[in-house]
């Protein structure tokens, strides 16, 4: 049975548990032996659980048990002088597997053709619709053989034990069922255990996105110090492809620079704009202009940046170069640090509106009532009691939204271009972290050499700064609402 | 105005005030709706200066839908109209000449929950002040906020920390708070809108004496619910039933000689 199979079995037989058990704790009920300590749905949902979790657990276990024990068995029956070069191992084990399902789709006598060597293995696989890139090796048809059998005898494994989970289970429960049995509170652990599991998941990946990265960066650091990356002014990694050994400059600043210039023009035009229209909507607009610009506004957060990337590369680009920069004679290139600013700026733009708009909307109606009682204008109230009020909060939204510009890319490559430079005049191209992140590990090339590795090292610096910033902006948020409840 | 006045559903009763105090605020025929629905359906009555009003009534009959016309705090409110006059000394208040925040200015509120600004003690009086320049130097605008503070008997308590937060203030300190802030700017009327509903008995006392203090110098209209209230601090009651105003006349009348039997039976307790 595939495992589709085995989930609609579990599903079924839960089902079929789930109204044996209500059905059954009803019956005991009506019999007299005593009032139920739960309402009948839970006997039935109690039945449920100890037929379908006891299966899934096991199922999932196995799930994952099983690649590792098929790459092991592969490794068992590799000759030696393949299991000695230890960086072309997982290339064997994946040109293995796909041996082992070719050996699925033939036909016995075909097998038996492709042992005696009468046609060639790859030939056949071809003819069943499965071309493979090399001829196939003996060695690997043992291995492939060898796999095949363990595969098999697991996937029987995997179906008796889990047929055999969901009878124990199913029996288990409907035999304790009795009307003092506690099952709301066994139902109510196990929803809890679900719950806890739920959120488990997010923290556990991004657990697991910071290892990733760590060990990574932490190679990379192996090959080029920490204090010439961090302290490096050029950025000149050189060619990256494999076997190349020649090793460039690997200078953080010039794209750290790069990452805080263009973050910060995009702030230039995102605080303001976005503050003043959250000003707007919150205090002046009337209900039905709310109702209608808000969502408009909103759905500037929802257009693609590589849409943003081309409107900036068509437009605002060779705008800024004719009629800002080459009069000005600062810059010929239609790629600047202004044109990415200007274009994220206005991507931002509902990020930092949209939350201040909500902030200043939680400001108490009370405060408003009194400065407005005490004959001060709408923007008086504004500027001196709704807005120092509602700041912490404005700075927790422009913080968020300078972390979304941080980690923004698309908008860079196609605005302010990939040359990394460390420059004061806007109008010449510069580039950013995450722009040089895509940049390194595009193309032919090798997980080991400094080049593409550095791309962790800069994942994590980008990772460490857009986290603290976050941290910083959730505090300030936190410390904002303690004010009010 | 005389055919507005005849489309009134209820006549009000009057007693008339015996001490003739100079009237500060007329109104007539006043109607407040909020959308389709009439809040207040023609309320005419005279607040007499330097004295205390009290509007009393079961919740929901109109009384602070009614002080909120005073200073036009309804004009915040989305969809409440307000229909008829109301004059503060001769001068009809929603003349479209007039400028509503002069008017605020004129005629301060103070609210049912504490509103202290999350700004310190000093700055939450000095704020009207300083927004209708009434102040010519920092030593003018320092000489207001104690003043005010003194006039709303909270100056003792908090002298010694004006810079702190108004808002760590407790209840009753924060309201007396509000009252200061309001008195800073001199204005001729004070509203209050339940001022002592959010305080406990003793801060409720220490607001009330304050009231009659404040007498001299304002003129007062409190909304309240508590009747003993009423009787404590006004010298005249107005009582309010579903958005008509009953009866009107001195508080020592029209709590031990009700001329309506619906103001009777509020005041007994037998309903609201």
């Amino acid at each position: 049975m595939g495992p589709l199979w085995l989930l609609a079995l579990i599903a079924g037989l839960s089902f079929f548990g789930f109204v044996l058990g209500r059905w059954k704790s009803v019956v005991l009920s009506g019999k007299g032996r005593g009032t139920l300590a739960a309402r009948p749905g839970y006997y039935g949902a109690y039945v449920l659980i100890w037929t379908a979790m006891p299966a899934l657990l096991i199922l999932v276990a196995l799930s994952i048990a099983k690649p590792i024990l098929i790459e092991h068995t592969v490794r068992a029956n590799l000759p030696e002088q393949v299991l000695a070069n230890s960086t072309q191992l997982s290339l064997e084990v994946s040109g293995v597997e796909q041996v082992a399902a070719g050996l699925k789709l033939v036909t016995p006598e075909e097998l038996e053709n492709i042992r005696i060597g009468v046609v060639s293995a790859r030939s056949v696989f071809a003819q069943h619709g499965l071309p493979l890139g090399q001829d196939v090796k003996p060695y690997q048809l043992t291995a492939a053989g060898a796999l095949n059998l363990v595969s098999d005898g697991l996937d029987t494994a995997v179906d008796a034990a889990v047929v055999a989970a969901l009878a124990f289970g199913l029996i288990f429960a409907f035999v304790r069922v009795k009307p003092r049995l506690r099952a709301r509170n066994l139902v109510e652990n196990t929803v809890l255990v679900l719950l806890i599991a739920a959120s488990s998941v997010a923290i556990l990946t991004t657990i697991g996105i910071v290892l990733s990265l760590l060990f990574q960066a932490l190679q990379f650091f192996s090959m080029v110090s920490p204090v010439s990356f961090y302290f490096g002014t050029v950025w000149d990694p050189r060619f990256a492809a494999a076997g190349s050994t020649e090793s460039g400059q690997f200078g953080f600043l010039p794209l750290f620079w790069g990452t805080l210039y263009i973050s910060f023009f995009a702030m230039v035009v995102a605080v303001p704009v976005g503050l003043f229209s959250a000003v707007y909507m919150a205090e002046y607009a009337t209900s039905k202009v709310r109702s209608v610009a808000k969502p408009l506004i909103e759905i500037l957060a929802g257009i693609p940046t590589i849409v943003y990337g081309f409107f900036a590369l068509t437009t605002v680009g060779p705008l800024i170069r004719d009629y800002i920069a080459m009069p000005l004679g600062l810059g010929t290139s239609g790629n600047n640090v202004l044109t990415a600013g200007l274009v994220m700026g206005i991507m931002i733009i509902p990020y930092v509106s949209s939350l201040s708009d909500d902030i200043i909307t939680a400001v108490p109606r009370s405060l408003r009532d009194g400065s407005l009682a005490l004959g001060a204008t709408r923007s008086e109230t504004m500027r001196q009691v709704i807005l120092p009020a509602a700041l912490p909060g404005v700075v927790g939204a422009i913080l968020l939204a300078v972390s979304r510009a941080i980690g923004e890319t698309m908008i860079v490559v196609l605005a302010a271009g990939v040359a990394a430079r460390a420059s004061l005049n806007p109008f010449e191209e510069m580039t950013t972290i995450t722009v040089k992140i895509v940049n390194q590990l595009t193309g032919d090339l090798e997980f080991t050499s400094p080049q593409t590795l550095v791309a962790f090292a800069l994942g994590i610096t980008l990772f460490v700064i857009t986290l603290g910033l976050n941290v910083l902006a959730l505090t300030i948020v936190r410390k904002y609402r303690e004010q009010y409840e | 105005m005389s055919a507005v006045q005849a489309t009134t559903a209820f006549d009000t009763v009057r007693t008339p005030d015996p001490a003739n105090r100079p009237i500060k605020i007329h109104t007539a025929s006043v109607k407040v709706t909020y959308g389709q629905k009439e809040a207040l359906h023609g309320v005419s009555i005279d607040i007499p200066e330097k004295a205390v009003t009290a509007f009393i009534g079961p919740s929901g009959c109109g009384k602070s839908t009614f002080l909120r016309c005073i200073n036009r705090m309804n004009d915040t409110i989305a969809g409440a109209r307000v229909e008829g006059t109301i004059k503060l000394d001769d001068q009809d208040i929603y003349d479209p000449d007039l400028d509503v925040v002069e008017l605020r200015a004129r005629v301060g509120m103070v609210f049912q929950k504490p509103n202290p600004f999350p700004k310190s003690i000093f700055d939450n009086v000095a704020y009207g002040p300083r927004i209708h320049g009434l102040a010519r130097s920092k030593a003018d605008l320092e000489e207001i906020v104690v003043t005010s503070l003194q006039k709303a008997s909270l100056f003792n308590e908090v002298k010694d920390r004006l810079s702190e937060p108004g808002t760590g203030l407790s209840g009753g300190q924060q309201q007396r708070l509000c009252i200061a802030r309001a008195i800073a700017v001199s204005p001729e009327v004070i509203l209050m809108d339940e001022p002592c509903s959010a305080l406990d008995p003793i801060a409720t006392a220490k607001v009330e004496e304050l009231i009659d203090e404040l007498r001299a110098n304002f003129t007062i209209v409190i909304v309240t619910h508590s009747m003993q209230q009423a009787a404590r601090v006004s010298q005249r009651t107005a009582f309010f039933h579903l958005g008509h105003l009953i009866e009107e006349g001195p508080t020592d009348h029209v709590f031990t000689n009700p001329l309506e039997q619906r103001t009777q039976d509020y005041i007994t307790g037998r309903f609201g």
